[in-house]
């Protein structure tokens, strides 16, 4: 008989290193064309993290994320990143390009407000333009104030920028710790169906939502989301780790024994974007890169409970293991 | 050793092989076309994938000595220069890569899902590439890619 269930998963999770102490740098150059050339040593393992930095740097420069290049090959040349894992990128190198962007156009701010004799405390960067605040007849655009900056100020555009969260440890009288960036929030919603005669589970929908502060860019976020979301599944239904085989003989050593799912095992996952930004990421920003494998699974295993009333204890739920299940408890 | 004549993206090359080198080998570390992926080497993840005159083969279990005379096709022989194909256009649209690791496999499976079926339901789309393993991306963009590039090359045949 088939038999079907609902399922929740829900989590919270820290971005960054937890109790901090993972630092991340960043280089912003502004080129004498007004163009952009963004380094950091943060790695983009197809994530996208070339993408959102960008975006980032951009934003603050007031130019379009095309004008930026990125410039991550190579840790002997690039400053230096903790690392891409923590879900810590979109936060931490984040800062770290938002506080290099924000040093760089302070340079500009200085070099324009002598062009326009202004005060460079009142000037903005919109629309490729160095203009002052509120008369925007008064406007340079970012080229010529860096060209001018390059060649008759003798002024190098660059901004340095940083970004570590001080490590923390627990107080040892009250164990009180303050250890994360931020949390973001998660809350998963799966359907199967169980074949109460061969064990099997079908996933039959997969719903994510998840707390990403600001979704930077939406693609790239929903992409994480989908992309974690087939992580767990695998983790819940067919990825055997170890301890959990019989014996290291058994190990699984190649991809037809250790079953990554397919296009077939994975429903068209539903990804939501659910943006309640953080108060101290870069614009507003959380980190979700880990919670979405995280959170998928327990939902399903959730989900099998409710159609058929056994706990599977041990990942992933193989057709041997929910049979056993249903034979200890003696039928569905 | 043995030569070997082939034909790859409609350059011919002549090249010398064991009984035992794969093409996956030739193409990797004699050509240096690198596209096809060494991802398992043992013909379970399909990131090797290539077409032989026209048909998917995993290139890691494939003799290289029988492809002797035999037209092969990897991802870079799809695009003309300056134009993508409309696979390339529609993954790159509809972010069906991730990392990308996967994605010469992705797109040669689904041309050769397209050659056959060129209006191929979501379904027929997930069938045809359940042979080609991506570990990131989820496949949900990766189908839309293929759905979006039936579309276009379909109105672009009308
Ligand atoms: S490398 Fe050929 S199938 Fe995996
Ligand atoms: S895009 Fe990374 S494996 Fe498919």
């Amino acid at each position: 008989m088939k038999k079907r269930g609902i399922g929740i998963g829900a989590s919270l999770y820290p971005t960054g290193m937890s109790g901090g102490g993972d630092s991340s740098q960043a280089q912003v150059k502004v080129q004498p064309d007004g163009t952009v050339v963004l380094t950091t040593g943060a790695c983009d393992i197809g994530e996208g993290c070339k993408t959102v930095l960008a975006q980032m740097a951009a934003e603050v420069l007031g130019i379009n994320y095309e004008q930026v290049k990125v410039i991550n090959d190579n840790t002997d040349n690039c400053p230096l990143s903790f690392g891409t894992f923590a879900s810590r990128v979109t936060y931490v190198d984040g800062k770290a390009t938002v506080d290099a962007a924000e040093k760089a156009r302070d340079i500009l701010f200085e070099v324009a407000g002598q062009m326009l004799e202004a005060n460079p405390g009142d000037m903005e960067a919109v629309d490729g333009k160095i203009s002052v605040k509120g008369s925007p007849d008064r406007s340079l655009p970012i080229g010529e104030v860096a060209g001018a900056a390059t060649f008759g100020m003798r002024k190098l555009v660059v901004g340095l920028g940083h970004y570590m969260r001080e490590p923390s440890a627990p107080d040892p009288e009250t164990g009180e710790i303050d250890p994360f960036c931020t949390l973001a929030w998660a809350a998963v919603l799966a359907e199967v169906e169980v074949d109460t005669e061969t064990g099997e589970v079908d996933l039959l929908r997969l719903v994510c939502s998840y707390d990403v502060g600001t979704a930077i860019n939406p693609l790239l976020t929903e992409g994480q989301i989908e992309g974690g979301g087939a992580m767990s599944i695998g983790a819940a239904l067919s990825e055997e780790l170890y301890p959990n085989y019989p014996s290291l003989e058994q190990a699984p050593t190649n991809l037809g024994d250790y079953a990554i799912p397919t296009t077939m095992d994975i429903p068209d996952i539903e990804a939501v974007i659910h943006e309640c930004p953080s108060t101290n990421g870069p614009f507003g920003a959380k980190g979700i890169g880990e919670m979405t494998a995280n959170t998928p699974a327990p939902a399903i295993i959730n989900a099998i409970h409710d159609a058929v009333g056994v706990w599977i204890m041990t990942l992933p739920a193989t057709p041997e293991r929910v049979l056993r299940a249903l034979d200890e408890k003696g039928g569905a | 050793m043995h030569s070997l004549e082939l034909t790859v993206n409609g350059r011919s090359y002549q090249t010398t092989v064991t009984l035992k080198t794969t093409l996956l080998e030739v193409l990797r570390d004699k050509l240096f076309i690198t596209s096809p992926k060494v991802g398992c080497n043992s013909g379970d993840c399909g990131t090797c994938s290539v077409l032989i005159d026209d048909k998917l083969v995993r290139s890691c279990i494939t003799n290289a000595l029988s492809t002797q005379g035999k037209e092969i096709t990897t991802v870079e022989g799809l695009s003309k220069p300056g134009h993508l194909h409309p696979l390339q256009e529609a993954f790159h649209e509809k972010y069906g890569a991730q990392c990308g690791f996967c994605t010469p496999g992705m797109i040669l499976a689904a041309k050769a899902l397209l050659d056959e079926n060129p209006k191929p339901s979501r379904k027929d789309v997930r069938e045809a590439l359940s042979g080609n393993l991506c570990r990131c991306a989820g496949y949900g963009k990766i189908v839309d890619s293929v759905m979006a590039a039936a579309e276009q090359m379909g109105q672009a045949k009308n």
